[in-house]
């Protein structure tokens, strides 16, 4: 094009109507823009994250009428030791009402059969499962992050087959089921990665945990077995092993939870691997207060409260007694 | 039904039933897993895996009686294979065929010419086979370098660990928690690269690349029947080259060793004309040989062979070997390893941990894409009751094992178990050891019975711990020497040691300036203002007892130094080479 030759029309009329129009369109692009900017705004930029007081990650899923109660029976069927010992409760229906969405959180941490005892018997899941959905549940999922390959720890513990027969719904961790929770005051809790996504629409929370020698925490009962939610490089807790464990007993208040004594892994734990690491002791426990059961179950290690500090602090910290006597435990024998 | 539709539904079920077997490669009995599918039943049809294992290790495997029917097909009836079976050659043909369609058949015709470059694919071959074949004594065994480029490994490789973890990352249906292959980058985009290719020639891979290709061309050479014409002479039209998959110029005089049966030209001939599907030889005239010429071989034969004991100065597989290459667990020792792995990867797709991971390029070039452990990738390490690997591996590099074989049970208690490497504390990094931190979580989750963890256990005085106390009140006592962070001892770990006494009493609590001591144990009778008082950790400190550690890793996928990990496993010990083992013998054979 050469220098002088006329600036090319705009469009075919230099008009006052075609400015408008075009004016019309050049105010409609301003306008889009700035309605995309203000979609995407960024009301929390970095910098002022850390200054939003975080929620808790989990509500209370304690039934407000249920109260404090525990029930300790001695069987060796761990079908019909539970059963009784919810019998002794009050019924399941006391704490699993007509359309509940629960969650059985089992600890499956490790990829090995259930008779090694590390992780919750099928048993013990599958029955929870069919309790739940008899007392008219909606729906039951079982979940927990294992350490191990989960898919395997799931499969080999037998806890999937069990569950999938009595109708429950497996819930496998997945990337996008990990959110960061806190605990409100809490120290080490604070915008930790967890498995909150099978939590959603929950109303009902029960832990289902073996008793198991803990070489770092001297036990691993229903309170330590919490620290399957935790997602994340969670090993670094273990620098604190009683603080996490105090802080799971703050953040989780169960509907109620079950610690499975009929066999009791004494040494080599929390893995076990060998027949000789269990002892059978013949009691399971339902109770709605964890650090009371708990503190029951370290008498199944021939131990107390006192070996296992997270009790003593999460007692004075209100999660519960570690007097379990207090309680007046209802007591039965089905063997 | 036209011999081209019989030839596309072969395709559509053999690609399908390729991906399916990809899909179904997880450990499980669910409908969509492994059960008893044959997952590797590509590679057992693929005579290049089963000639160049044979040449390297001079034995052929019972399961690479699928490759003889390829073998026997391909000789009675030409490279069928390539036009009716191959899913890689499938998808080519698709992509090309998408890219081309619309093109004038003038343009069609010219990209389906004969170029002298398809040659490659043979002096490829030549070159891998030499290398696999050469063996000298025990002083090494070939090495098996097919796989780079075998058309179903290579198809293993990308699907299974590029385009299968790619399309899953935002439903994670298919891989529950991700799925990670190191290096997927670049065996995705050699794929995509390979695959694009075919816009610009059809079938690229196959004409000039594909060494199971050119294996399968050289057998087709004596085939009895193949594509050509029943008379010396016809019309000319040409049609029959505009759709030639394999530029193999069908007009004539035909290259029998080029031709993919795609059986197209059969289609676009007007009936008139004499091309059909022949007993050889055709009266339209054949060129026999493969465009190889004797100088052309000699080099790539040569190249081959001086390959192997090249990489091998290097030292990858004498006394620089990696100690950082950890094989599954049933691995053969290297060299054998090396003249038996076609790169497939199907182990690393069936591991359920995902600690199998291709290896690029840090073990040394011959172990490319060969399976090696990285304890820090995928959910766990290599899992105590899993041997899904060994029974996936189709040319036996991995051997399958029993459970009671790998773990040293039963029959196999006096040989023990299979290790596959030895984990060793890093005592710089590790938080008992060298920053007076709790932790010992990899003694915790060792699988092995009794525990190839220990802890040695010891009560260290703290970083500032050592304070004189200035008035009792109870179980609390006012200390001066330091400041103390209010509650920092009161974990559990921590107790205070007044002179004089044997034992710590436990810190249950402690402000800036007193430490409260747990009311349990016993108090001295008096403590005099001025008494030193010492605040010590206990520590329990991992220690590994190598006579027990099988190599599995898991403690060091745990450790939470989440970065160089504190305990790692490195290949030392490991039971496939005794030139690697560590301790000496504790039975008598």
């Amino acid at each position: 094009m050469s220098p002088d030759a006329p600036f090319p029309p705009i469009g075919p009329e230099a008009t006052r109507r075609a400015f408008l129009r075009r004016a019309l369109k050049a105010g409609a692009a301003i306008a889009a823009t700035g309605g995309l900017a203000a979609w995407l705004w960024d009301r929390h930029p970095p910098g002022t994250l850390g200054l939003r007081a975080p929620a808790s990650a989990l509500p209370d899923f304690r039934v407000s009428d249920a109260g404090r109660r525990m029930a300790i029976v001695t069987g060796t069927d761990r079908v019909r030791t539970l059963r009784r010992a919810l019998e002794a409760m009050g019924g399941i229906g006391r704490f699993i009402k007509r359309g509940d969405r629960v969650i059985v959180k089992v600890n499956a941490a490790f990829a090995a059969p259930s008779v090694l005892c590390a992780t919750t018997h099928p048993d013990v899941a599958a029955e929870l499962v069919r309790l739940c959905l008899g007392a008219g549940a909606a729906k039951v999922l079982v979940t927990d992050n294992p350490i191990n390959d989960p898919e395997s720890c799931f499969a080999l513990s037998g806890i999937a087959a069990s569950v999938g027969a009595a109708g429950g719904a497996l819930v496998l961790p997945r990337a996008a089921d990990f959110a960061d929770g806190s605990l409100p005051g809490g120290r080490l809790i604070r915008n930790w990665p967890m498995l909150l996504g099978p939590f959603r629409g929950v109303t009902k929370l029960i832990g289902a945990a073996p008793v198991k020698h803990h070489a770092r925490a001297g036990a691993s009962m229903t309170i330590k077995n919490w620290y399957g939610l935790l997602g994340g490089r969670r090993n670094q807790f273990h620098q604190d092993i009683n603080g996490i464990i105090v802080e799971l007993a703050q953040l989780v208040r169960p509907t109620f939870v079950v610690l499975d004594g009929t066999m009791s892994m004494l040494t080599n734990g929390p893995t076990g691997g060998s027949l000789a690491d269990l002892k059978p002791t013949h009691t399971l426990v339902v109770s709605t207060d964890p650090v009371a059961a708990d503190a029951f179950g370290a008498t199944l290690l021939g131990r107390t409260f006192h070996d296992l500090p997270y009790l003593s602090r999460a007692a004075q910290l209100g999660c519960g007694t570690t007097d379990f006597g207090a309680l007046q435990p209802a007591r039965d024998d089905v063997s | 039904m036209k011999i081209t539709t019989a030839r596309r539904v072969a395709q559509i079920f053999f690609l399908t039933t390729f991906l399916w077997l990809a899909v179904v490669a997880t450990v499980g009995t669910g409908w969509m897993q492994w059960r008893g599918w044959p997952i590797s039943w590509f590679l057992q049809l693929d005579p290049l895996a089963a000639i160049g294992t044979t040449l390297a290790t001079h034995s052929l495997l019972p399961g690479f009686g699928w490759a003889l029917v390829t073998v026997a097909l391909t000789i009675l009836f030409g490279r069928v294979f390539c036009g009716f079976v191959c899913p890689f050659g499938a998808i080519h043909q698709f992509v090309g065929w998408l890219g081309r369609r619309a093109l004038r058949p003038k343009d069609k015709m010219a990209a389906n010419a004969y170029r002298p470059a398809q040659s490659v694919k043979y002096y490829l071959l030549i070159g891998f086979l030499a290398a696999a074949a050469l063996s000298a004594g025990d002083a090494f065994v070939g090495s098996l370098q097919t796989g780079l480029l075998d058309p179903i490994s290579f198809l293993h490789r990308s699907i299974n660990l590029a385009v299968l973890p790619s399309a899953d990352v935002a439903f994670e249906r298919l891989f529950p928690g991700g799925r990670f292959a190191v290096g997927a980058a670049l065996i995705g985009g050699l794929f995509v690269a390979f695959v694009l290719l075919n816009l610009w020639i059809p079938r690229f891979y196959c004409r000039f690349i594909c060494p199971l290709g050119a294996l399968l061309g050289v057998l087709a050479r004596p085939s009895l029947w193949s594509i050509g014409k029943t008379t010396a002479k016809c019309n000319e039209c040409a049609l029959c080259d505009v759709d030639c998959e394999g530029a193999c110029n069908p007009m004539g005089p035909i290259r029998g060793s080029e031709c993919l049966m795609c059986m197209n030209c059969l289609d676009n001939c007007p009936n008139v004309s004499p091309l059909a599907y022949v007993a050889r030889p055709s009266p339209g005239g054949e060129v026999v040989g493969h465009g190889v010429s004797r100088r052309g071989f000699v080099v790539a034969a040569l190249s081959g062979l001086a390959a192997v004991p090249l990489s091998r100065v290097g030292g990858a597989t004498g006394r620089a070997w990696s100690p950082a290459l950890i094989r599954p667990p049933g691995s053969v020792a290297e060299d054998e390893f090396l003249a038996r792995c076609v790169k497939c990867c199907e182990c690393v797709r069936v591991c359920p941990t995902n600690v199998l991971q291709p290896a690029v390029m840090e073990h040394g070039w011959e172990a490319l894409w060969t399976p090696v452990l990285n304890n820090r990738i995928g959910t766990s390490g290599c899992q105590l009751n899993c041997v899904a690997c060994g029974y996936a591996c189709p040319t036996g590099a991995i051997r399958p094992l029993t459970l009671d074989r790998k773990q040293g049970l039963g029959d196999f208690e006096k040989s023990g178990p299979v290790r596959i490497g030895l984990a060793s504390v890093d005592r710089g990094r590790c938080l008992p050891w060298a920053m007076d931190r709790p932790c010992i979580v990899c003694q915790e989750n060792c699988p092995v019975t009794p525990k190839a963890i220990y802890v040695s256990e010891i009560e260290q005085t703290v970083r500032d711990g050592v304070l004189q106390v200035v008035s009792v009140e109870g179980t609390t006592l006012g200390v001066r020497g330091a400041r103390l962070a209010p509650g920092r001892f009161a974990s559990g770990d921590y107790a205070c040691r007044l002179a004089g006494e044997e034992r710590g009493h436990p810190i249950v609590a402690n402000t800036q300036d007193t430490l409260t001591l747990d009311p349990a144990q016993k108090m001295p009778d008096s403590v005099e203002p001025g008494t030193a008082a010492e605040v010590q950790v206990r520590l329990q400190r991992p220690v590994v007892d190598p006579s027990l550690c099988i190599g599995c890793g898991v403690c060091e996928h745990e450790c939470p130094m989440s970065g160089l990990r504190a305990i790692r496993v490195t290949a030392d010990n490991e039971t496939r080479d005794p030139r690697h083992a560590v301790l000496l013998s504790e039975h008598p054979s």
